[in-house]
């Protein structure tokens, strides 16, 4: 409970806090002396990072495939009349079923006041799924936008790799607060206003119904992030984020990071869009041999990718018990 | 030693302190730039830009779509079971009405083709109200004559030919051709000694028509019209010229059919999306 809650916290912008001799388990005091012991010269990490060489994006191929397909369902479903997935991402049938994305139903219900069935069994279908999945899961295995910053980002570090520009960060708790100010909004002026200017929303829209003026908008947004701030949308504004964050905090989908076999170099935080969820990472932070990864994370997997040692992995809560 | 140790720790301490005051700061900008963005959404629909015809069913009053925009969630369901692609969705320029659904008539009206309301049933949050269960009730706006002395009964004349010329795209259901396809309206040129199109093509008056036949739409008594929407009136005149001017009725549900269809540039007929019949002749 008190790791729910800490996770809940660090989603919501609290920046991690390093734990105290007392707070770590004995074995993985343990296992950090015995780091402090025995440091690895730069030979024998070079042969950890040769050995792992290519087999870098197995989880980034199986995201991007899977999120070009689910936007795609949505343009071809359309386009040819199967009627498969009708709608868009805010709000759509699945052969007939209803589901709905769970912050522009939120936003609905706070500007009208008033909830029908329809959207009752929507926010439950995709509540009840997301939580299967993970929560933000939607962010990096669903949303369109995710993949256009994903890309956006690509440019960004090159840009900052080159000294051409440098990287501006916010603080996290920002988002919280817009979380808060457009679920006020929506409460009080009786308008849907986060979804004015969601990317997510438009996007989705216009790959369903076409393009229009709000790509102009969603430009400016990946300019921003290219030349100013590295993911800002995603790190330090999006609600949606939020929300589906919080129904992630139980969900039995997520990274496990195991601490033995890690050399603390970093290279995950740095992949990371969310690099906080990866604190337990740093040397000496780890509470426990295994820590799970918070509800921030989006599971895309880039860290599971990138790690040399195969510290991070993906874990079903569970079914390891099972098999 | 400690004078050393306070050398080495208040200085990056001071930087930091300097960078998470920075921080805040554009933080607190970052909020407000993105807010004060979010908000000229409401400049559209305050100027009544965002204002539309909207899909049947839309919970608005006839000069007040608020609780409209608060319902919709901006999916376009209703776009996609249109038979005749009647429903668009609106671009950013509406502000907080962006992704809402509306009918722009002239291009393309809404001619209850479906007969059940499809996109009323496919809409997830009542946007649309499902308290609506055939055409005959939707009150979407009103017709109004814009220009009668351009109207071509008015003035004794005939039409013959394509409605609104070969490049039109719009669609409309021809029953007696087919039940379950509309066709182009390219597709389909009428010979008619007097126009009468405008009444001619009113679902409501095809309905009306079908109900006395003996055979309703659906074959369910219950999609009969109560009233009448829209006929042709003799126009008093001594030079022998049979002229015909159209009226407007109660049983009007604003559809846009009669604008879509009027063969005259600009149109004779338009669609007020401030009125309904209601709010024309009160109960």
């Amino acid at each position: 409970m008190k790791t729910v809650f800490e996770s809940l916290m660090q989603l919501l912008g609290r920046k991690p806090s390093r734990p105290s001799g007392e707070q770590i388990t004995p074995a993985a005091q343990v296992i950090h002396f015995e780091k402090k012991q025995r440091k690895l010269t730069a030979e024998e990490l070079k042969a950890v990072h040769l050995a792992h060489a290519g087999h870098g994006n197995k989880w980034l191929k199986r995201r991007w495939t899977t999120l070009i397909i689910v936007n795609l369902l949505f343009v071809v479903s359309y386009y040819f009349d199967v009627q498969l997935l009708e709608g868009a991402l805010t709000a759509s049938r699945f052969v007939g079923f209803h589901m709905a994305d769970l912050n522009s139903a939120l936003q609905v219900m706070l500007a009208y006041k008033h909830v029908v069935l329809n959207l009752v069994i929507g926010t439950v279908t995709i509540f009840v799924l997301w939580f299967l999945l993970g929560g933000r899961t939607f962010c990096s295995w669903a949303c369109p936008y995710h993949l256009l910053s994903e890309w956006a980002e690509k440019i960004h570090l090159w840009l900052v790799a080159k000294r051409i520009i440098k990287n501006h960060t916010f603080h996290r708790g920002v988002r919280t607060l817009f979380y808060i100010i457009f679920a006020l909004l929506a409460l009080l002026t009786g308008y849907t206003v986060f979804e004015t200017i969601s990317p997510t929303g438009i996007i989705s829209r216009a790959l369903i119904y076409g393009p229009g003026l709000a790509l102009l908008w969603v430009a400016a947004l990946l300019l921003f992030e290219i030349f100013v701030s590295r993911r800002a949308w995603c790190r330090y504004v999006c609600p949606i984020g939020i929300t589906y964050g919080v129904v992630g905090l139980f969900s039995p989908v997520r990274v496990k990071f195991k601490l033995d076999g890690c050399h603390h170099e970093g290279d995950c935080r740095k992949a990371c869009l969310v690099p906080h969820v990866l604190d337990v990472t740093i040397k000496g932070q780890a509470k426990d041999t295994e820590m799970p990864i918070g509800a921030d994370c989006t599971r895309c997997g880039m860290c599971v990718d990138i790690c040399p040692t195969g510290s991070l992995r993906f874990e079903i809560k569970g079914l390891s018990k099972l098999l | 030693m400690s004078k050393e140790t306070k050398k080495v720790t208040h200085k990056p301490s001071a930087k930091r302190r300097q960078e998470s005051r920075r921080e805040f700061l554009r933080s607190a900008g970052l909020a407000a730039g993105i807010l004060t963005v979010s908000m000229f959404g409401y400049y559209p629909v305050a100027q009544g830009i965002s204002f539309r015809l909207r899909p049947p069913g839309a919970i608005k009053t006839p000069d007040d779509e608020q609780k409209f925009l608060a319902s919709c969630i901006k999916c376009g369901q209703c776009v996609q079971v249109c038979p005749v692609e009647a429903i668009k969705l609106t671009d950013l320029d509406d502000g907080f009405g962006i992704g809402t659904p509306y009918i722009d008539p002239r291009a393309q009206a809404c001619d209850f083709s479906c007969d059940g309301l499809q996109c009323v049933l496919a809409c997830p949050t009542g946007a649309l109200t499902h308290d609506l269960d055939y055409p005959a009730d939707s009150r979407m706006g009103f017709a109004r004559i814009d220009k009668p002395a351009s109207c071509l009964a008015a003035q004794g004349k005939g039409f013959t030919g394509i409605a609104r010329g070969a490049e039109f795209k719009g669609k409309l259901r021809y029953d007696e051709i087919d039940r379950w396809n509309p066709i182009a309206l390219r597709e389909h040129p009428y010979d008619l000694e007097l126009c009468d199109l405008c009444v001619r093509q009113c679902p409501i008056e095809i309905r009306i028509a079908q109900c006395e036949a003996g055979t309703p739409p659906s074959n369910d008594p219950n999609q009969c019209p109560p009233q009448h929407a829209i006929k042709l009136e003799p126009i008093e005149n001594s030079d022998g010229v049979q002229r015909m001017r159209p009226v407007i009725l109660d049983g009007c549900v604003g559809c846009g059919v009669c604008e879509m269809i009027c063969p005259v540039e600009p149109t004779v007929i338009v669609t007020d999306i401030d009125k309904v019949t209601t709010t024309v002749s009160p109960i």
